[in-house]
């Protein structure tokens, strides 16, 4: 049997992981579900053996970054991006991805040829709701923007999928996938399933 | 390009969940919070137990020391507003603090209003002893609530009564037929919109905190195992010994609240934690949480 019809069959059932540290996980997990598939919130380094894919979510990347040093989750998630599993950073996950981080000497993983910025839109006030064009994804996506981040600069690996008012807001190099802003706080599943698509295809390629 | 809805709003508490906001009264404070892993800090002129302590009236802090914390660090930081008091809310939304607690910690500006919250761009937190009251804040346009607990007494007893009756409450009503929900509404005071969208939503449409009393590790590990969505530590860190070390522990043991051999680790040897005060010796005018209404 190949691996499609095994999956077909929901014996290799896809799996994705929500990094359940701290953030908004229980939205990603709604939102991981309602696009089929199973979600696990991996709370230890060790859980990250059983999912196809990981989603960063939205929170605070300070204390997020805190607990992946205080539960050594470090190594880790490296090891994890470099077996080519595919990940997708949320707001806070966005910055934790990031190889450059405006204004600080470190990034946290340093995966994402992207350089972001902290909350770069502003305060909590201007905080605030568009109407987005994603390539590949939709051309009218509601996008919710939280104290976001925004990508300064993109390395030439990286595919730019959305601007919101010239700064980049979403994009892709190849296994990973970043926004500034919270698909998982909407009903609109869309961006979810592609990054499903993203972990499914990864997967069928390591079955091969 | 849309601010200030419910949806900015309440994500804003959405992102805060698992996490701990801390009780600070200046810079270092906030950083030591910010560094512990704290999701955001509450900036304050005095933590509840010195406002319990000083007496008279305790009204929204000093603009300098708000944004003294604001300048220190990246994490949202958040003030308190006299219960009824627009100008207070006004003035601290315009000067970008990230949330307003409309806080009966502070003495009420107004016994029969609370502020009409949905007019304001930035969002608020609200405390809650009952269902009824939960609702009627959210009615007014909390983006999210918190346990009232007895502040600053570092005695949990009341914050676990209130989350616990939340919950209850809350479970009643989900499992109540719609035809049920408008006399619920009428002995809860609740408003009935807000009871149908918790009905169907399963759960209360923002997050809950625990707030008021938790001053150990085991104190805030408690409160998430009775289903709070994070935990308001006031005056519990920086009135400990050593409040770095103190402060990461409640962060650890909010994390993992289920695991109780970390939660001991954790709990070594953190020096005596505040005294705290056994609520039967309160006199009625200094239970904070009896006010809001």
């Amino acid at each position: 049997m190949t691996p499609i019809s095994l999956m077909k069959r929901g014996i290799v059932m896809t799996k994705i992981g929500v990094l359940a540290l701290q953030g908004a996980v229980r939205e990603h997990i709604q939102s991981l579900e309602a696009c089929g598939v199973e979600a696990v919130a991996i709370k230890r380094k060790e859980e990250l053996q059983e999912v196809d894919g990981l989603i960063l979510p939205g929170g605070e990347s300070t204390t997020m970054r805190r607990l992946i040093d205080k539960y050594d989750f470090m190594d880790d998630l490296k090891a994890f991006a470099s077996s080519g599993k595919p990940m997708f950073g949320t707001c806070a996950g966005l910055i934790l991805l990031a190889k450059n981080i405006v204004g600080y000497d470190e990034p946290h993983l340093g995966l994402m040829d992207v350089t972001v910025e902290r909350n770069s839109f502003g305060r909590q006030v201007d905080s605030f709701e568009a109407d987005l064009a994603i390539n590949g994804v939709a051309d009218n996506f509601t996008a919710v923007f939280i104290r976001a981040p925004h990508i300064v600069e993109a390395g030439e690996n990286v595919e730019v999928l959305s601007k919101h008012n010239g700064r980049i807001v979403a994009a892709r190099e190849g296994q990973f996938l970043g926004c500034s802003f919270h698909p998982e706080l909407t009903e609109d599943h869309r961006l979810t399933a592609y990054f499903v698509k993203m972990v499914e295809e990864a997967k069928q390629k390591q079955l091969v | 390009m849309r601010t200030g809805t419910d949806r900015v709003k309440r994500g804003m508490a959405e992102m805060q969940k698992g996490g701990v906001i801390m009780d600070v009264v200046n810079a270092e404070q906030a950083k030591t919070a910010e560094e512990a892993g704290a999701v955001a800090v509450m900036a304050l002129e005095r933590v509840p137990s010195d406002i319990r302590a000083a007496g008279g009236v305790a009204r929204m802090a000093d603009p300098t020391i708000v944004e003294e914390v604001m300048n220190a660090v990246s994490i949202p930081v958040m003030a308190k507003a006299r219960i009824g008091h627009i100008v207070e809310a006004r003035v601290l939304e315009a000067m970008g603090v990230d949330y307003i607690d409309e806080s009966e910690v502070l003495t009420p500006a107004d016994e029969e209003f609370h502020l009409n919250k949905k007019e304001f761009t930035v969002p608020f937190v609200c405390g809650c002893r009952d269902l009824g009251e939960a609702a009627r804040r959210i009615g007014e346009g909390a983006s999210m609530l918190r346990t009232k607990g007895e502040p600053g007494t570092g005695n949990i007893v009341e914050a676990v009564r209130h989350i616990r009756k939340v919950n209850a409450q809350v479970r009643k009503v989900v499992s109540m037929s719609e035809d049920e929900l408008m006399t619920e509404a009428k002995l809860l005071g609740a408003p009935y919109e807000v009871l149908l969208e918790i009905k169907r939503l399963g759960r209360l449409p923002v997050v809950n905190f625990a707030a008021g009393g938790v001053a150990t590790p085991a104190d805030a590990a408690l409160m998430m195992q009775l289903g709070a969505d994070g935990v308001f530590v006031g005056s519990g860190i920086f009135k400990s010994e050593n409040p770095a070390k103190f402060a990461r522990a409640i962060v650890e043991a909010t994390t993992h609240y289920q695991d109780y051999e970390l939660i001991a680790e954790l709990s070594k040897g953190l020096g005596t934690p505040m005294k705290g005060i056994e609520i039967h010796t309160l006199a009625p005018e200094a239970r904070m949480q009896d006010r809001g209404w």
